[in-house]
């Protein structure tokens, strides 16, 4: 636990380290804040058009939709802020910094995740929050469904973090793939901002049991909203979204360890 | 003779961007998953309004493949040849730029032709054929139409420069212009039709975005290839690019013009 603290505590610094020197070009900075929080809102103001030409996405009303795109993009930008740096795994292989960042006595993840900490991307989860709150004045709240949207949350974030660390390793193996893992981590978030209704039965089935993104938010908002599972899927799915997380986190840092041991320097 | 240089240069261009054989794998992967995704998002909403923005389903999901096959295509993200100008302000070598005896917006424009032909050939076509081989897509409705989508591509492509040109200029004045990329960036996604066809945005939104030079990017060629168009409208529209080439390609060399006046190389 103690030890939990001081990596903690090395990761904050790293992070504030980066945060000064952003605060360095403030202009930019706030600019690229704004920004982000917009260009990531788009996909939300595309959800608001689509409902201008129609009342229901796969069954779903606006404000469901709002939801189920509040609490994927939520979750998203928590992991991407926290850990999103794990992305530029590739090119410090390239050049050679991972091999600084071994010497040194601190967890590589942890390296490679506080680098280039970057705030930015706080634009996403504000404006992500935003939708959610909107969306969440349509829900009846019970103790249960509050208790059920902070564990989706959580968990949303931890699922991302995931998939963001298990995809990253594939740059372990070849060096210019970085685009490969945005399919699983952006496509991931991309595809839960729809009612999963809207896609074939197997799909469905793999975004439950194979890389499972639907526990973002799909299960736990249809208990949100008290729906009945459209699927037919058992409502216990409906819970599950920390042991999904506590899954993938598990096993991408499995693979993270192995991808580590089984490393090579480039040499130069 | 000077045009022989240009055609060298964009010929170096689509060689060095060939080089990364996995990026351009993972990157054909990743439009194929987006294409997948949206395209059933498309479905649904087509599913629900038969004939939003006067599309149907089949054009709906002709549009997000030939969306797909554009993105990297007209640098909707930013990048190409103009991110490397944009590092060589930062850095100063731009001076070296300045004084080669070769126009420099002609130099990066056609090195910017050169990337664009790459895209085209491989991120452009490889995720066109999976879209085919999975969905019920449209062809262009006759030879004439062909012609005018594949005359509407090179114009968009240097729309697109025109304007991320000018963006990599605006690092002479602002030292980082990441800010300003992003921003850029998310109007082009927003108002080219890549996010949701321009076609289904309401009102005075519709008709703002449909006159902006973004419209060019995606909106206009998409619309070539669907027969949306035919006989003059055709060449009305492929105008309404050039136009607005001409236009912000003057804004170029204006911008250049008191960029080497005004501003005193940083770096050194």
């Amino acid at each position: 636990m103690a030890d939990a603290l001081v990596l903690t505590r090395r990761y904050v610094d790293i992070a504030s380290l980066w945060v000064r020197a952003a605060w360095v070009y403030r202009t930019s900075f706030v600019t690229l804040v704004v920004a982000n929080g917009l260009l990531t809102g788009l996909d939300a103001v595309a959800i608001f058009i689509m409902f201008s030409q129609l009342d229901q996405l796969g069954g779903f009303s606006l404000h469901e939709v709002a939801l189920l795109y509040g609490a994927s993009s939520i979750g998203l930008g928590i992991a991407d802020t926290l850990i999103g740096s794990v992305e530029r795994i590739g090119e410090h292989i390239r050049t050679g910094r991972l091999d600084q960042m071994l010497t040194k006595p601190l967890p590589l993840l942890l390296q490679v995740c506080a680098d280039q900490f970057t705030l930015r991307r706080l634009g996403r989860i504000t404006q992500a929050s935003i939708v959610f709150a909107w969306a969440a004045t349509y829900v009846d709240w019970t103790p249960a469904r509050a208790g059920v949207a902070v564990l989706m949350v959580l968990s949303g974030g931890a699922l991302f973090f995931g998939l963001f660390v298990m995809f990253s390793c594939i740059q372990f193996v070849t060096k210019d793939a970085t685009e490969f893992s945005n399919a699983f981590t952006y496509g991931g978030a991309t595809l839960t901002q729809y009612p999963l209704t809207i896609f074939p039965r197997e799909l469905m089935r793999s975004l439950t049991f194979v890389v499972p993104v639907a526990f973002v938010n799909w299960y736990p908002c249809l208990y949100l909203l008290g729906r009945d599972d459209p699927w037919g899927m058992p409502s216990w799915l409906q819970f599950c979204s920390p042991l999904a997380a506590g899954a993938m986190v598990g096993v991408a840092l499995l693979v993270w360890r192995t991808s580590v041991r089984h490393y090579t320097s480039t040499g130069s | 003779m000077s045009l022989g240089l240009y055609v060298a240069v964009a010929t170096r261009a689509f060689r060095r961007y060939s080089t990364y054989r996995a990026a351009t794998l993972a990157g054909v992967f990743t439009n194929s998953v987006f294409g997948v995704i949206y395209s059933y998002a498309y479905l649904a909403l087509w599913a629900a309004n038969p004939d939003a923005g006067g599309y149907d389903k089949v054009d709906a999901v002709t549009f997000v493949w030939l969306g797909q096959a554009l993105l990297m295509t007209v640098a909707l993200f930013g990048g190409g040849a103009t991110e490397d100008l944009a590092e060589r302000i930062r850095t100063g070598d731009v001076a070296i730029d300045l004084y080669r005896p070769v126009n420099l917006i002609g130099w990066y424009l056609a090195s910017d032709l050169g990337r664009a032909a790459y895209h085209l050939v491989s991120r452009g076509v490889a995720p066109m054929l999976v879209g085919l081989l999975l969905f019920d897509l449209t062809l262009p409705v006759s030879p004439a139409h062909a012609v005018a989508f594949a005359v509407s591509l090179p114009l968009a492509v240097t729309l697109s420069f025109a304007i991320r040109f000018l963006v990599a200029c605006s690092a002479f004045w602002l030292l980082d212009s990441s800010g300003v990329r992003v921003a850029t960036m998310g109007l082009s996604i927003f108002l080219s039709g890549m996010l949701l066809p321009l076609v289904l945005f309401p009102g005075a939104l519709g008709t703002v975005a449909e006159a902006l030079p973004f419209a060019g990017y995606v909106q206009v060629p998409a619309d070539i290839w669907l027969g949306r168009h035919d006989g003059s409208a055709i060449l009305l529209h492929l105008g309404f690019q050039v136009v607005w080439i001409v236009v912000l390609l003057g804004c170029c060399t204006a911008v250049l013009r008191a960029a080497t006046r005004k501003v005193v190389v940083q770096g050194g």
